[in-house]
Parts: structure tokens; C-alpha cells; sequence
């Protein structure tokens, strides 16, 4: 009894034992360096691993900035200049300092604003629907309603809204990915500079028709007037294709663009209510400038 | 016992109304709007202006490129405006549109219905000929037929096959052709195998157009080197790739030309209109347009001038009915429903189908069964439902290792499925993704 007791711990140990000389000197034959910092950096960074920053992951991300040994070009949406800049640190580089940026959707074509023409029932998906048909409106430009953007979104950021027809991105939990606006088969979605209090002004509209078609499709399009453009003073506003565009990077939100659209095409969002416009608008808009 | 190609394939009702309806040519429309990308490949440069007085079969837009075709003008009259219209997708193309005034064509074109039947042209001349006259596969895919008479270097033609198969259910226009116009075909077959330097033709038609197969029959004993040959009725045995298993026994590598084993393809309206491209000097203008469906009073086949809209069409076959649902341009397995009855006809256009509610609406999409059907039709031997998952789940690479590229978009898997599941959709889109990711590596 005591003899087979003894054989079984002898047997077991010299496995363990030879096991162990086979791993050890397996993991010296086979050691591949990593360089630390990488994990130092992986920790750093969010674990999102949404992509936002154009790597496959967090990890990726880590890796990439540790071989190249540069952090220009390189940043990470999610966490913004404050992890930008702690991973600077363990890198011993300096961060380039991003505005943090925001997503918005450029398209008010809603139901009343644009009514539709045709009727779609094929595959509920904005992709299949935009390779099959230019849109259930006669506006060939403007979102399907589909929601791909929304599915995509891993931050919950981004919803339809089912009394409009149209996503609304939710500032507070956007954290500029850009998962959506890579989804839109419309290109609908564009990722802006994030301003005091999620403020933003924009040209909701990606129309490039001639203004007669462009307003006939939908009430509410850009018809390319330039109006606005000659109203700024900031060089924030171009005209192109028929189409306006504000550069968030240049514009002060005077808001003077969005009183002279005459299509009112152009949006303010975040702003307080206009009857209170000339007491208390005033005051944190010269701050600002 | 007749041939058919092997792999797969359904039987979906013939319906074809309108098959013994002879053709009618329809009357000028007031206002023609002309696309000038009509045809696969780049969209063609325009030449004409604003308020410019053009006549019938005048070039109004040049092919800018090899795969691209000359556009002529199919009416005279005032150049009204160059602008974006909605073409068959819904999206904005570019157009000419006429202002249509009297009837006056060019000299040059011969409007005698006399046949001619020699032609002293060499295979060159011949080939610039149709370059000329802009001539597009007329079977539906409006491949530039100047292409497929210039294979690649190394390559060499073996056998023509003339496409009369016409597989789309309801679409009568190429039978129709084939009666009334069938020592013309034959024409144009001997000027297209003199442009390819082969010495075998074959015109492929299936078993249920017997008249036809008789008509060419008769006619083909003055015709050396041209066969008939009857073909097991079975949808897609239009396809370029299937009729040429059917025809020849050969069958097209994934990825290859049908050059590659020897064959070239030319769809009977195709033939025609280089008989009298070649023969008359009459570019493309005009095309054979079935206007059909159930619940169609007159179903009729037309010859229409390009860039008519739809809606004279369907109002010369007796109106559109109220209780219309869909309106397809093409037929019922392959075409496309159209945003508007508005749009333009273009060289393209095979086909006008009108549906009811009763028949027009998608139905209830339900789970997958694993039965394993659309395996069974697919005539490219494809998995479609597995090609289906894959782009739904985006997987591109795997979906290009399964060989999406291949699918040639019969709608054959979306027709046999128990559960309705909308398969070529899918598929569609993974192609599209797939062929932006292959051009994205070039």
C-alpha cells in the first residue's frame, strides 16, 4: 500500500520535474522581446477598442505608437488629450493637442420637410437600401432612416429619433469614433469640433442640386444661395457644388448665418432659447471670442 | 434529348403575354431625355449645347474611353437644357434633353426597309462601324459590343453564339425580333463573324419559341456556318456564362472572359442593331421594348425611340391600372422597380412590367430552414445563403474566398427560398464591398 503511494508521488514529481527543465528552457530557446512600454500604453488607453483611432483595437493602437516611436497622426477619440498625454508620458514624447470632436448629422429631412414620393420595402438596412435606390424621397442625398449608424455606434451615442425619421446623436456620450460616419452610405455624418456646452451650428444638408430641384425635393434643403457666406466674417463658410459648408475649426457661433438662411437649412443646437437671446447669449459669446 | 447548361436553374410561369403581338413602332415623344451614361463603363462626354438644333442619329455625346460608347440623338428638334434627371436607381445622372421638333434625319442614315445583304466592309471597318454607332449589348447589361470584338491579345473567338434564349419570364421583345426580322439577324450574324474571323455561328433559342427556331430553320440554309440550335427551356440559360455551357459544353473559369474558352455572346438585339448600324448606318436609336404585365390591358411590344419616358410606353399598352403596385424596368427575375414611371428609356431597357398589389409586394421574411434550395438553383454553383450571412456579418475576405464576384445576379436563390429571405440583396451589397476592397488593393 505504502510502496504504490510511494512509486505514484516519484512518478508524478519526475513529471513535474521534467516539465518543468522542457518549459524553461522552451521559454528561453522561444522568448521573443515585447517591449514593455506596450503594455504601459494598452493600460493607458480606454479599452473601447472601438477603432476610432483607425488601429484594429487598443491594443493595436499601442503597439503602433511603440514601433513607430511618434505620436504624430496618432490619437485616440475616446480618451482624448488627457489619456493622449499620459501616454506621452510613458513614452517620453509630447501629445499634439486635439479638439476634441463631436458627431453630427447632416440632414433635416423629415417627414413634414421632405415627403416621400415612393415606397421601399426591400431589405431594412441603409447599405442595401442606398445600392438599390436613391431614397424613398425625391431627395437622393439625404438620410434613408434605416439606422445603420445606430447599430454600429458601441457608446449608445447615436439613436433614431421615430417622430422625425432621423438619428440624433446623444453629445454627452459621443465620444468621435467615427463608426457612423464610416456606416452612412450617404455620408451624411461628419465629425466637428466640440464647442462650450455642445453648441453647434451647421449646414444640415448634403444636397448638391441646383436650388430649384434641391427645394422642390425638400423644404428645408441647402440651395446654395450664398447668403450665408457673404454674411460671415470668420471665412468659416464655403460654398461648393451648390452646397454650404461651415468650418467648424474657424467658425465663432455668431450665429448671423443661421438668421439669413433663407431655407433655414442651417442649424443651431444647444443654444438658449431665443427669448432670452439678447440677456444671456451675450455675455459668454464675447468670453469665448 | 435538347441541351441546357447543367447546374441549377428554375422554372418560373412564363406569362409572355405578349408573344404574339407583333411590334409596333411608336410615335416620336415631345420631350426626349437622353442619359449619357446608358451603358456599363465611363459615362460618355457631351458635345452639344444648350439651344443647339440637332437631327435624328446625330452624335450628341462621345465615348470617353474604350469601355464607353458614342450617344447619338433618336429625334430632331431643340436642345432645351444639360441637366442631372432621375435615371432607373433614383439617383441624379446627367442628360440631354430635347425639345422635339418635326422628324428630320440625317442623310447618311438609309430608312428603306429593303434588305441588304452584302456588305464590302473588312472585320475592321466592320468593328469601327458599331464603335461608331454606339451599340450596347441590348439584353440588358449594356456591355459596349465594340469590347467583345476585340479580345485581349493571346485570346482568339472560336464560335459566335447569338442569345435568343429571352429566359426572363413575361419579355417577348428579341422573340418578336426574331419573327419579323430574321434574315436581318442572320445578316448581322455573318458581318459579326466576319468581324471576329470565326467560321461557326450558333443561335441559341429555347424550345419554347418554336416558331422562331423554325423561322431561322428556313432562312439559315442561305446562310452557311450558321446553326440553330433548340435549348431545354430553364431560367438563366440567357446568361452569357450558361449559354455558353449549354451551347458548347464549356464552361467559363471563375473570373475569366467567355473568350477564354472561345466563345463570344451577342443577344439577337445586339445583331440587329449592327445589321443596321453596318448595313443602313443607323446608330442605336431606337430599341424593342416588351410593355407587359398581368394586369395590362394591351400588352404589346414597341420600338421605341431612346429616351421616351416610360409613361407613354405604358399609356400606348393600354394605361397604367389602378391597382398597380410596382413598375419594373426589365423583367420580373432581374429587373428593376422604377422610382417613377418618368424615366427615360434607355438603351438598356428590355422590358416594362407592370405589377398589382397582389403581386408587386415583397412577402414576410422568415428564418432560414437550412434546406439547402438555393444551393440547389444556383447556376454558378454558389452557396447563397452562406454568402448571404457573410455580408451580413461583413466579412468581405470570406465572402470573396466564397466567390461572390461570381454571382451573376440571376435572383434565382431569392426566387426559390421558402422563407422568402431576401438572399440576392445580400449578395449584391457583398459584391459591391468585395469589388471596392479588390480596387482599393490595386
Amino acid at each position: 500500500m505504502s510502496e504504490s503511494l510511494l512509486f505514484t508521488i516519484l512518478i508524478i514529481s519526475a513529471i513535474g520535474i521534467a516539465s518543468a527543465v522542457i518549459l524553461y528552457i522552451t521559454a528561453r530557446k522561444f522568448y521573443v522581446y515585447e517591449d514593455p512600454r506596450i503594455d504601459r500604453v494598452e493600460e493607458a488607453l480606454p479599452s473601447a477598442n472601438c477603432g476610432g483611432c483607425g488601429y484594429a483595437g487598443c491594443r493595436a493602437f499601442a503597439e503602433s505608437i511603440v514601433k513607430d516611436n511618434t505620436l504624430e497622426n496618432k490619437f485616440c477619440p475616446v480618451g482624448g488629450n488627457e489619456v493622449m498625454d499620459n501616454v506621452a508620458q510613458i513614452m517620453g514624447l509630447v501629445a499634439e493637442q486635439n479638439a476634441p470632436r463631436t458627431a453630427v448629422v447632416r440632414c433635416n429631412g423629415t417627414c413634414e420637410h421632405r415627403p416621400k414620393t415612393k415606397h421601399y420595402e426591400g431589405v431594412q438596412t441603409c447599405a442595401i437600401a442606398a445600392m438599390h435606390y436613391g431614397g424613398e424621397t425625391d431627395c437622393s442625398y439625404g438620410c434613408l432612416g434605416f439606422g445603420d449608424c445606430c447599430v454600429v455606434c458601441d457608446f449608445d451615442a447615436i439613436h433614431m429619433n421615430p417622430s422625425t425619421g432621423l438619428p440624433e446623436v446623444d453629445d454627452e456620450k459621443c465620444v468621435a469614433c467615427g463608426a457612423c460616419v464610416k456606416a452612412c452610405p450617404k455620408n451624411l455624418i461628419e465629425l466637428r469640433k466640440q464647442m462650450p456646452k455642445y453648441r453647434k451650428i451647421y449646414v444640415a444638408c448634403r444636397n448638391t442640386d441646383k436650388g430649384g430641384p434641391a427645394k422642390k425635393a425638400c423644404s428645408v434643403a441647402c440651395i446654395g444661395c450664398s447668403l450665408c457666406e457673404k454674411e460671415c466674417k470668420y471665412d468659416a463658410i464655403t460654398i461648393a457644388n451648390n452646397l454650404a459648408f461651415i468650418d467648424s475649426d474657424k467658425c465663432k457661433l455668431c450665429r448671423k448665418c443661421v438668421a439669413v438662411c433663407p431655407t433655414h437649412a442651417i442649424i443651431e443646437e444647444n443654444f438658449p432659447p431665443p427669448k432670452e437671446k439678447p440677456v444671456g447669449e451675450n455675455k459668454p459669446e464675447a468670453a469665448e471670442a | 434529348m435538347l441541351k441546357t447548361f447543367k447546374k441549377g436553374g428554375v422554372h418560373p410561369p412564363e406569362n409572355k403575354r405578349s408573344a404574339d403581338k407583333s411590334i409596333e413602332a411608336l410615335p416620336q415623344p415631345d420631350i426626349a431625355t437622353i442619359l449619357v451614361a446608358q451603358h456599363i463603363g465611363a459615362p460618355s462626354k457631351i458635345l452639344v449645347s444648350k439651344g443647339e438644333t440637332i437631327r435624328v442619329g446625330q452624335l450628341i455625346a462621345q465615348s470617353s474611353g474604350f469601355v464607353s460608347t458614342n450617344i447619338h440623338s433618336s429625334v430632331s428638334g431643340k436642345v432645351a437644357r444639360i441637366d442631372t434627371v432621375s435615371d432607373v436607381s433614383g439617383y441624379k445622372k446627367e442628360a440631354v434633353i430635347i425639345q422635339v421638333a418635326g422628324d428630320e434625319w440625317l442623310d447618311t442614315i438609309d430608312r428603306s426597309d429593303e434588305l441588304i445583304t452584302e456588305s464590302i466592309l473588312d472585320a475592321r471597318a466592320i468593328t469601327d462601324k458599331i464603335l461608331e454607332a454606339g451599340i450596347v449589348g441590348l439584353g440588358g447589361a449594356t456591355f459596349p459590343t465594340h469590347v467583345k470584338l476585340m479580345p485581349p491579345p493571346g485570346m482568339k473567338a472560336e464560335v459566335l453564339i447569338i442569345n435568343g434564349v429571352e429566359c426572363e419570364p413575361f419579355l417577348t421583345s428579341d422573340h418578336r425580333l426574331m419573327l419579323e426580322k430574321g434574315e436581318e439577324i442572320l445578316v448581322g450574324t455573318r458581318l459579326l463573324m466576319k468581324a471576329l474571323g470565326v467560321k461557326r455561328a450558333v443561335i441559341g433559342i429555347e424550345n419554347n419559341k418554336s416558331d422562331a427556331i423554325r423561322n431561322f430553320r428556313i432562312l439559315g440554309a442561305k446562310y452557311p456556318g450558321i446553326e440553330v440550335c433548340a435549348l431545354r427551356v430553364k431560367y438563366p440559360q440567357g446568361g452569357e456564362k450558361q449559354l455558353i455551357k449549354a451551347v458548347t459544353g464549356r464552361e467559363v473559369p471563375s473570373g475569366a472572359l467567355p473568350v477564354a474558352v472561345g466563345a463570344v455572346v451577342n443577344n439577337v438585339g445586339t445583331v440587329f442593331a449592327v445589321y443596321e448600324a453596318v448595313m443602313k448606318n443607323k446608330p442605336l436609336i431606337e430599341r424593342i421594348v416588351t410593355v407587359t404585365g398581368n394586369s395590362l390591358s394591351k400588352p404589346s411590344n414597341f420600338k421605341v425611340r431612346i429616351g421616351s419616358p416610360v409613361r407613354q410606353l405604358i399609356d400606348a399598352a393600354g394605361g397604367l391600372p389602378d391597382d398597380t403596385a410596382r413598375v419594373i424596368s426589365g423583367g420580373p427575375m432581374m429587373g428593376k422597380a422604377l422610382p417613377s414611371v418618368d424615366v427615360p428609356v434607355s438603351k438598356g431597357t428590355s422590358g416594362i412590367l407592370v405589377l398589382s398589389e397582389k403581386e408587386g409586394h415583397r412577402k414576410a421574411v422568415k428564418n432560414c430552414i437550412r434546406c439547402g434550395r438555393c444551393v440547389g438553383v444556383c447556376p454558378m454553383g454558389l452557396e447563397p445563403y452562406l454568402l448571404m450571412t457573410l455580408s451580413e456579418k461583413r466579412l468581405w475576405e470570406k465572402a470573396e474566398a466564397e466567390k461572390v464576384m461570381d454571382c451573376i445576379e440571376c435572383g434565382s436563390c431569392s426566387f426559390t427560398c421558402p422563407s422568402n429571405r431576401p438572399l440576392l440583396d445580400h449578395i449584391r451589397l457583398g459584391k459591391l464591398s468585395v469589388g471596392n476592397l479588390i480596387r482599393s488593393r490595386k
